[in-house]
C-alpha cells in the first residue's frame, strides 16, 4: 500500500498536517458500526472491514474489505469460535499487517463476543503495532442475555486485546441497555449501543484531526488510557445556543456513561476536549474545565480546545475519564462458571463499585464517620455542645489533638 | 444608715459562684465598695441557668452576706450576663447632614447613632449593650464628638453586643423573683473591662480574658474604645472535666486535684511522679500521673488563649493591643498560666488587678471579684449620668441604653 513510517507520532504526520488514520471495523459487529459511521464527518480516514463471514463482508459498505478465509470456513465465518478465527487471523497474519501499513493510527472497531471480533481484534492490534500504527480499539461488550460463553469470551479477549493495543476503549452494551426504554426496538437498541460508541470514536477523531489551539497530543491520549483502560469512561456531548457552555458541562456531570458524574469524581487521569465553531470564548473553555475540574479533585487533567468552522454554532466536548486499575485485570473463575460480569469488567458493576471506593478514597461527597470509640463529655453530656468551628470544644482538648498520654 | 440612692449592688451568677458587690457612690462620685456577698453556684452551667430553684436558693445565700456585710438593703442590682450564646459585632450607622450651613447639631448624633443601632438580627435575640465607638465626618476618622463640625455626611461606628432574649430574660426574671429590681443587664466582659482597665491602657489597645468557670469572656480595646468582644463557653470546669476523662477519676476530685496541682506550664520534674489518691480513711485508692495531669491542664488553657487569639487576629487586632493582656476570672490563678498565655499571644500578660477604686482591699486583689466590681462602676457611672453631670461621664464612652422593659 502506502510507504511504511517508522514513526509513527503524531509530530510527523503527512503532508495534510494529519495523522494518516485507518478504521478499521472487525466481524459483523464491526461492520454495523462503520455503517453507523458518517464517512463525511471522517474526512482523511481509511476504512476498511474485515470478516470471515463472506456474505455479510459482501453487504458491507466499506470501500475496502478483507475476507480472511481457509478452506475450512466454507465462506461460513468463525462460527462464533474466537479460537478457530484466532488461528484463522495468525495464519493471515501478513495480510493484516499489510492492511495496516502506512496508518500512523488505526481504529478498531469491534463487538467483542462473538468468533470475529474476539479472535481476530487482538491479533489485528498486534499486526498493525508491528506495522508501525498506533493501535485504538473502540469495542462493545456484549449484553448479558447473550450468555455466559460470549460473555467470557468477550472478557478474554479484551484482556488480550489490551495487552496489544495502546488504547482501548470499551462500551459495556449492558449498561446503555438500563439506560434505553423498555419498549425500544431491536434495530434501535443495537443503533443506540453503537451510537455511543461512535461517538466516542468521533471524540477520539476530532481530537486528533482537527486544529488545536491547545493541542492535545496523540502521546497525551495514549498515555492516559494506557494501562488505565479497565476502568476507563468516555462520553461524547454536544450543545448550542448561548447557554452551550453550562449545558455541556451539566450533561457532562448527568451522563450516563460517566455513571452521572462519579467515573470523574473517581477518574486519576481525565482528557477533555473542546471542539467549537470559531466563536468558542474562553469563558466557554473555562466553565467546562470548572465544572470538570470541580468534580474530579484528585486527576490529572488533559485538556484541548480546537476550533472547527464546520460547527457554527455547536459546542462537542469529549470527556474520556481513566482510571488506574488497582486490582489485576482478570476474569474470575466465579464469574465464568455463573456468567455473572466479570470482577475486571468496569461495565456492568460499576455503580455499585464506584460506591463501594467513595468511601475508602477520599472522593469529593465524602461521608463523615462516626468516631468508633464514643468520647464522653463528662460534665457536660446533657448540656449544649459548644461549638467553635465544627469542633465540639467539650470534648477534651487532649482527646480532639490525638494527645497520647502514656 | 447610708442613704439609698448611693447604694449599687452588682450581681453576676457565674458557673461556679454567685457573688454580689455592694459599693457606695460619695457625693463626688467616687465608689466604696462595702460589702461582699457569694455562694457557691450550683445551678449554671457554661454561664447558663440550668436550674433556677436552685440559683435562686444560692442568690439569696449570697445577698443576705452583702447585706450583712454592708449593712444596707439591696434593692436594685446590676446584673451580668455571660454564655455562648452572646455575641459581639461592629455596625456603622450613616446619617446625611441635611441643614443649609452643614453644621453638625446633636439632633443629628442622635439621628446617627440610632441609624447605627437599626440592625438586623436573628428573631430570637435581642441587644444587650451597644457601645459607641468613633465618629466619622465626611470620612474622617476618629472624631470623638462631631457637634458643632462642619460635614455632609456623619457616619459612626457601634459596638453591638447581643444574645438570646429568652436566655437573658430567664436570669432576669429569676433576680426579680427575689424581689430584687434589675438596674440594667450588662455583658460581663464590659464590666470587667471597666474595672481593669485604666483609660491610658484602653488609649494604647488591651485585651482583657475573664477566665471563669463555664464561659471565657474577652473584650479588646485600642483607641479607648471597644473595638471587638466574645464569649467562648469553655472555663475553668471544662479544665475539671477533662482532668476526670484523663485521669479517670470523680468529677470532685479532679476539681481538687487541679486546685492542688494544677499548672498551666507541665514542669519537667513531674513528668514520672505519682500521686496517691485516698479516700477518707486514707486507703489508697489509685495512683495518677502528675505529669499528664498537667499535660490535660495546659493544653485546654492553651487551646483557650488560641482560640481567643486566632479570632483577634480575624479581627486584625492583634497588632493594635500595645499594653498587652489582662487575664481575670477564677481560673487565671492557675500557676503558670501568665507565661502560657504570653507564650501564645507573644505580648505582655498581667493578672488584672481593679483599679480606681476604694474599699475592701480583700475584694479588690482577687481576679474572681473583677466583674463584680465592674458591675458596680458601670452602675456608678450610669447614675453619675442620670444626675447630668456630662463632664463626669467622659470616663465611659457608651451610650447604654436600657435592654429590658421594666415592670
Amino acid at each position: 500500500m502506502q510507504t511504511e513510517h517508522q514513526n509513527p507520532l503524531f509530530e510527523t504526520p503527512e503532508a495534510a498536517g494529519q495523522p494518516s488514520v485507518r478504521i478499521l471495523a472487525i466481524g459483523n459487529a464491526g461492520d454495523a458500526l462503520l455503517g453507523a459511521l458518517n464517512p463525511a464527518e471522517f474526512a482523511g480516514a481509511e476504512f476498511a472491514a474485515i470478516n470471515t463471514d463472506a456474505a455479510a463482508l459482501a453487504a458491507s459498505v466499506a470501500p475496502v474489505k478483507i475476507h480472511l478465509e481457509n478452506k475450512l470456513f466454507r465462506g461460513l465465518g468463525s462460527g462464533g469460535d474466537p479460537d478457530r478465527a484466532k488461528a484463522l487471523a495468525e495464519e493471515q497474519f501478513s495480510t493484516l499487517k499489510s492492511a495496516c501499513a502506512g496508518a500512523n493510527v488505526v481504529f478498531i472497531l469491534a463487538g467483542l463476543g462473538g468468533g470475529a471480533g474476539s479472535g481476530i481484534c487482538p491479533i489485528l492490534a498486534k499486526a498493525a503495532h508491528e506495522a508501525g500504527a498506533l493501535v485504538l480499539a473502540f469495542v462493545t461488550l456484549p449484553f448479558e442475555c447473550e450468555g455466559n460463553r460470549r460473555e467470557a469470551q468477550a472478557q478474554a479477549a479484551l484482556e488480550q486485546l489490551k495487552a496489544a493495543a495502546d488504547g482501548v476503549i470499551c462500551l459495556p452494551s449492558q449498561k446503555i441497555f438500563k439506560l434505553i426504554d423498555e419498549n425500544s426496538t431491536l434495530v434501535e437498541t443495537f443503533r443506540v449501543t453503537g451510537g455511543f460508541l461512535l461517538e466516542g470514536v468521533r471524540g477520539v477523531w476530532s481530537l486528533l484531526t482537527r486544529p488545536g489551539l491547545i493541542q492535545v497530543h496523540f502521546g497525551d491520549l495514549c498515555g492516559l488510557i494506557r494501562d488505565r483502560h479497565a476502568e476507563n469512561a468516555f462520553a461524547f456531548v454536544e450543545a448550542s445556543g448561548p447557554g452551550r457552555a453550562r449545558e455541556v458541562a451539566e450533561k457532562i456531570l448527568n451522563h450516563p456513561l460517566l455513571d452521572e458524574g462519579r467515573a470523574l469524581a473517581e477518574s486519576d487521569a481525565v482528557l477533555v476536549s473542546l471542539t467549537a465553531g470559531k466563536d468558542l470564548t474562553m469563558a466557554e473553555i473555562s466553565r467546562v474545565m470548572e465544572q470538570v475540574k470541580h468534580q474530579c479533585v484528585h486527576a490529572q487533567v488533559i485538556m484541548g480546545a480546537a476550533v472547527d468552522a464546520g460547527l457554527k454554532e455547536k459546542l462537542c466536548v469529549t470527556v474520556i475519564a481513566a482510571r488506574a486499575n488497582a486490582r489485576p485485570a482478570h476474569v474470575s473463575p466465579r464469574a465464568e462458571s455463573h456468567g455473572l460480569a466479570p470482577a475486571a469488567a468496569p461495565p456492568h458493576r460499576e455503580p455499585a463499585l464506584s460506591r463501594q471506593r467513595k468511601r475508602g478514597a477520599g472522593t469529593k461527597p465524602v461521608q463523615g464517620q462516626l468516631p468508633l470509640t464514643i468520647i464522653s463529655k463528662g460534665r457536660f453530656d446533657k448540656s449544649e455542645p459548644t461549638l467553635h468551628r465544627g469542633e465540639d470544644l467539650d470534648i477534651p482538648t487532649f482527646i480532639r489533638r490525638g494527645i497520647a498520654l502514656n | 444608715m447610708f442613704d439609698d440612692s448611693n447604694i449599687i449592688a452588682g450581681l453576676e451568677i457565674g458557673t461556679s459562684k454567685i457573688c454580689v458587690v455592694v459599693g457606695e457612690q460619695n457625693a463626688e462620685g467616687a465608689l466604696n465598695i462595702i460589702g461582699l456577698g457569694q455562694s457557691r453556684s450550683n445551678g449554671v452551667r457554661k454561664g447558663e441557668i440550668i436550674n433556677p430553684e436552685q440559683v435562686e436558693e444560692d442568690l439569696r445565700h449570697a445577698l443576705f452576706e452583702a447585706e450583712q456585710m454592708a449593712d444596707v438593703e439591696i434593692r436594685s442590682v446590676y446584673l451580668g450576663v455571660s454564655g455562648g450564646h452572646i455575641r459581639g459585632f461592629n455596625n456603622r450607622g450613616v446619617h446625611p447632614v441635611v441643614s443649609a450651613d452643614r453644621e453638625i447639631s446633636p439632633d443629628d448624633v442622635e439621628d446617627v447613632v440610632k441609624n447605627a443601632k437599626a440592625i438586623n438580627l436573628p428573631a430570637e435575640n435581642t441587644i444587650i449593650n451597644h457601645v459607641r465607638q468613633h465618629f466619622f465626618v465626611d470620612g474622617q476618622d476618629g472624631v470623638t464628638n462631631p457637634v458643632g463640625m462642619l460635614g455632609a455626611r456623619l457616619e459612626v461606628d457601634m459596638h453591638v453586643i447581643h444574645g438570646n432574649a429568652n436566655r437573658l430574660q430567664n436570669a432576669v426574671r429569676l433576680v426579680r423573683a427575689t424581689s430584687l429590681e434589675v438596674e440594667d443587664v450588662v455583658f460581663n466582659g464590659i464590666a470587667m473591662s471597666l474595672a481593669l482597665l485604666t483609660s491610658e491602657q484602653k488609649e494604647l489597645g488591651a485585651l482583657v480574658i475573664d477566665i471563669g468557670g463555664g464561659t471565657t469572656e474577652y473584650v479588646a480595646y485600642s483607641d479607648g474604645i471597644i473595638r471587638h468582644s466574645g464569649v467562648l463557653a469553655v472555663g475553668g470546669d471544662h479544665v475539671s472535666s477533662d482532668l476526670a476523662i484523663g485521669l479517670k477519676v470523680s468529677l470532685t476530685r479532679a476539681h481538687k486535684l487541679k486546685l492542688e496541682h494544677g499548672t498551666a506550664l507541665p514542669t519537667e520534674a513531674a513528668k514520672d511522679q505519682t500521686l496517691s489518691l485516698t479516700n477518707e480513711l486514707g486507703l489508697e485508692l489509685k495512683r495518677v500521673n502528675v505529669g499528664h495531669l498537667q499535660r490535660i491542664m495546659a493544653l485546654r488553657l492553651e487551646e483557650i488563649f488560641q482560640l481567643i487569639a486566632q479570632d483577634l487576629e480575624a479581627a486584625g487586632l492583634t497588632d493594635y493591643l500595645r499594653a498587652g493582656v489582662f487575664l481575670c476570672g477564677g481560673t487565671s490563678r492557675v500557676p503558670g498560666i501568665v507565661p502560657l498565655a504570653e507564650n501564645v499571644f507573644q505580648m505582655n500578660v498581667t493578672p488584672g488587678h481593679t483599679t480606681a477604686i476604694s474599699g475592701l482591699t480583700a475584694a479588690l486583689d482577687q481576679p474572681e471579684f473583677a466583674t463584680g466590681i465592674g458591675l458596680l462602676k458601670y452602675g456608678s457611672l450610669r447614675q453619675r449620668k442620670h444626675l447630668a453631670r456630662p463632664s463626669l461621664v467622659s470616663g465611659i464612652k457608651g451610650v447604654f441604653g436600657k435592654l429590658l422593659p421594666r415592670s
